[in-house]
């Protein structure tokens, strides 16, 4: 064989400088790495202003998305909040309607917790059969990250629920600092249970595009809700029944009738390698098969895969024990004889819950859903390593 | 620098918050006085003693959520014929005259008797099951890039012509506060509360199958037959550009061409204010029409001057008497567009500053072709 010049020759990172520090005070990832970023599919939506871009999954591994290509869900905008600006109100059924700065959260005690993100309508336009190519793009409305906040029963204490009276029927109705506003209505359960009024992801600051400095953590709970620059806090005795839940994110079935306050996001689970964007490029021999798994009710328990599209499943490795209402991520180890492959993943969450098929939802559902599709997806490999989303029967 | 920054005085005793207040009712003369009794009143059973109370003029400003029961509407009244004008003024852009939306956006009516179709069409008539909540997200959330500058009644009145253009009242109907419960939406019936534990939960909490599940797998459908997914090329593509923009941005000088000097600090913050303007305009390579015209080669450009784009009566007239668009034409019609071009179909309301005006008219001035 011939010497590897890599080796026998001297480099010229291996004799001159790099860049010396403050090269760049905050840091960017490496040129080579450029093709990680968020991608968006124009012709889902009118204009980028109220829109939604994705995830490149299947470019990522572990379980924690950097904010930076975490994907984004904007409905009148990133806005640009100083937190010198920044006032949350909480009234409504409460004792003493209160405003907070920014620096009076920072005083409350904090919690930490690594939650995932996933927009209610992520896989929605695979609904009637497979349609994008590529996990980014069907699997990719979904980010996960360790947020530092305050729990939002805190605050609500705070202000005083006795004047709220039962909270058993109660609702609070939280909305943005934007322009859309984005306000939605959540049970006082919910509220007390384990909602968040975070101001850190992944150790530092919110980004400006998910919702500097302040957005509310709905863990479990569908995307849309995880209000951004969170402005308000009002406790109702009602469902505000906002644009937000009833005209969308509300699951059109079958015979017309649509299904509301479908909050929690079911277990679901992706391969996101190989995948179409993310191919087989080393030929025959050991293979890592692996992909993210989540569930609204609790940790992730087990993720079964299958190569031949559903007749036989392999239990695959978490690469830790799932997390409540976080990401776990799965590797199945493996050997791949160049064969043509139908690979699928089965999340399975510690309710017992295990993830359906295409069929068994539509069974349910019928094809206008359009949100909370967490069916089984397929990834058709073929000899040349290459892979297609597909559907099989 | 927080440590060094005066903590925030408990404004409670200081009068109202003006960023919350901005938009609310008179404050009470007494308000000090209030405002200081409710001080004191708070920190019982309160755990911390943090942030202030809330002064009834910034909840005033901030609550404005209306239930499905009608509570929260203001008093006030708007007609059908009123709605019609307004509508056309603030919302056809996007939405189309008769509210059958333009291009991709929404559609407000329509769609009666298709939720069980293969592609419903989800409409305010067809869908939405509360008037409230029309309501409430045109006068919290619209018009599109101009919230919350409608008054009470205007929302009215653009809440009747919705009604109208769904036919679901006579042209001759004024809504108000008093009759707006009266009103049905045909889907109101049409919700059910999630019932998903007991359609799937229970068929889905089994012990999966492993081996033998089913005897044979064939592919049923694939995505690349359709070819809608976002080609990798282009995107590498887009991010040279990009790239390539400061490089060009850096040459000095006469981009601009006539002469034209281009300030390239001013321009770029003007590429940021443009984005308000990117939800209706486009503008650089291959710019077309959407909801507004395309804005290359923009100065000296007479009004109303691109063939085949559909504008205002008046903006046309504006330019068959030889108005021609340049940076003092511009300036006047970007600070109210309505004020300049009477009847415009732009519903936009204008941009908040003098350094915006001109930043964006620098920022067009760098897409000039020669």
């Amino acid at each position: 064989a011939t010497p590897d010049p890599k080796i026998t020759e001297l480099q010229p990172w291996a004799t001159g400088f790099g860049e010396g520090v403050d090269a760049t005070p905050y840091g960017m990832p490496i040129e080579f790495e450029d093709h990680v970023i968020r991608r968006n599919v124009e012709w889902l939506t009118a204009d980028t202003i109220s829109s939604i871009n994705f995830t490149p999954i299947h470019a990522l591994d572990g379980t924690i998305t950097p904010q930076g290509c975490a994907f984004e869900r904007h409905h009148s905008g990133a806005i640009e909040l100083r937190k010198e600006d920044y006032r949350l109100m909480i009234n409504g059924l409460v004792d003493r309607p209160l405003v907070f700065s920014y620096w009076d959260l920072e005083r409350l005690p904090r919690e930490q917790h690594v939650y995932f993100c996933e927009c209610a309508a992520n896989s929605g336009m695979e609904w009637a059969g497979a349609q994008l190519n590529g996990a980014q793009f069907t699997h990719g409305m979904i980010h996960n990250m360790e947020y530092t906040g305050v729990p939002l029963r805190t605050l609500l204490q705070e202000a005083g629920l006795e004047a709220a009276g039962d909270l058993e029927d109660k609702w609070i109705y939280v909305e943005g600092h934007d322009a859309s506003s984005n306000g939605r209505s959540i049970p006082m359960s919910k509220a007390m249970d384990d909602v968040l009024v975070a101001f850190k992801a992944n150790g530092e600051a919110l980004r400006k595009e998910h919702g500097y400095p302040v957005r509310l953590v709905v863990p479990g709970w569908e995307g849309n809700m995880w209000v951004k620059w969170l402005r308000r806090v009002e406790v109702t005795d009602a469902a505000v029944e906002s644009r937000e839940e009833t005209s969308k994110y509300t699951d059109v079935l079958e015979d017309g009738t649509a299904r509301k306050w479908t909050w929690e996001m079911d277990a679901k689970s992706v391969i996101t390698s190989p995948s179409p964007q993310a191919p087989i490029q080393h030929g025959p021999g050991p293979l890592v098969i692996t992909g993210l798994a989540w569930s609204g009710h609790g940790a992730i328990t087990r993720v079964d895969v299958s190569k031949d599209g559903g007749k036989t499943w392999e239990t695959a490795r978490l690469a830790q024990p799932g997390d409540p209402k976080a990401v776990a991520r799965f590797y199945l180890d493996t050997t791949w004889e160049g064969e043509e492959l139908l690979l699928q993943s089965r999340a399975i969450d510690e309710t017992g819950y295990v993830q359906p098929t295409k069929a068994q939802l539509r069974e349910v559902r019928g094809l206008n859903s359009i949100y909370h599709n967490n069916a089984i997806q397929t990834w058709h490999v073929k000899t040349n390593g290459e892979a297609e989303n597909v559907e099989v029967s | 620098d927080r440590n060094v920054t005066a903590y925030p005085e408990r404004a409670a005793l200081a009068g109202p918050d003006p960023m919350l207040a901005e938009r609310a009712p008179e404050p009470e003369p007494s308000g000090g006085l209030i405002a200081a009794a409710n001080a004191e009143a708070s920190g019982a059973g309160a755990v911390y003693g943090l942030g202030r109370e809330a002064l009834p003029q910034e909840i005033a400003a901030w609550d404005v959520d209306i239930m499905p029961d009608g509570s929260g509407l203001p008093e006030g009244s708007g007609s059908v014929r009123d709605g019609e004008m307004l509508f056309s003024q603030n919302c056809a852009v996007c939405h189309g005259e008769f509210a059958e939306g333009v291009g991709n956006w929404p559609p407000l009516a329509g769609g009666d008797g298709t939720l069980a179709d293969e592609d419903p069409v989800k409409t305010i008539g067809s869908y939405w099951p509360y008037l409230s909540t029309v309501w409430d997200y045109v006068h919290r959330s619209m018009p599109y890039g101009a919230a919350q500058t409608l008054s009470d009644d205007e929302v009215y009145a653009i809440t009747a012509y919705i009604l109208y253009s769904n036919f679901l009242v006579e042209s001759d109907f004024v809504l108000s506060d008093e009759n707006f419960t009266e009103v049905e939406m045909p889907n109101a019936d049409g919700f059910i509360v999630d019932d998903r534990p007991e359609t799937e939960y229970v068929k889905w909490r089994t012990e999966p199958c492993m081996e033998n599940c089913k005897d044979e797998v064939e592919i049923t459908m694939r995505a690349t037959i359709l070819d809608v997914t976002p080609e990798d090329e282009a995107e590498a593509e887009t991010t040279e550009q990009a790239a390539a923009e400061p490089v060009e941005a850096a040459a000095p000088a006469d981009e601009g061409g006539d002469g034209m000097q281009i300030d390239m600090a001013l321009a770029e913050e003007g590429e940021g204010v443009f984005r308000q303007c990117k939800a209706c305009h486009m503008v650089g390579e291959g710019a077309q029409n959407r909801v507004g015209p395309q804005l290359n080669d923009l100065i000296g450009r007479p009004m109303g001057g691109i063939d085949g784009f559909r504008y205002s009566a008046s903006m046309e007239e504006m330019g068959e008497e030889g108005m021609v668009w340049n940076e003092e034409t511009l300036a006047e019609f970007l600070v109210k567009p309505r004020d300049y071009v009477e009847g415009t179909t732009m519903s936009f309301n204008g941009l908040r500053s003098d350094e915006d005006v001109a930043a964006v008219i620098e920022f067009l001035k760098t897409h000039q072709s020669d």
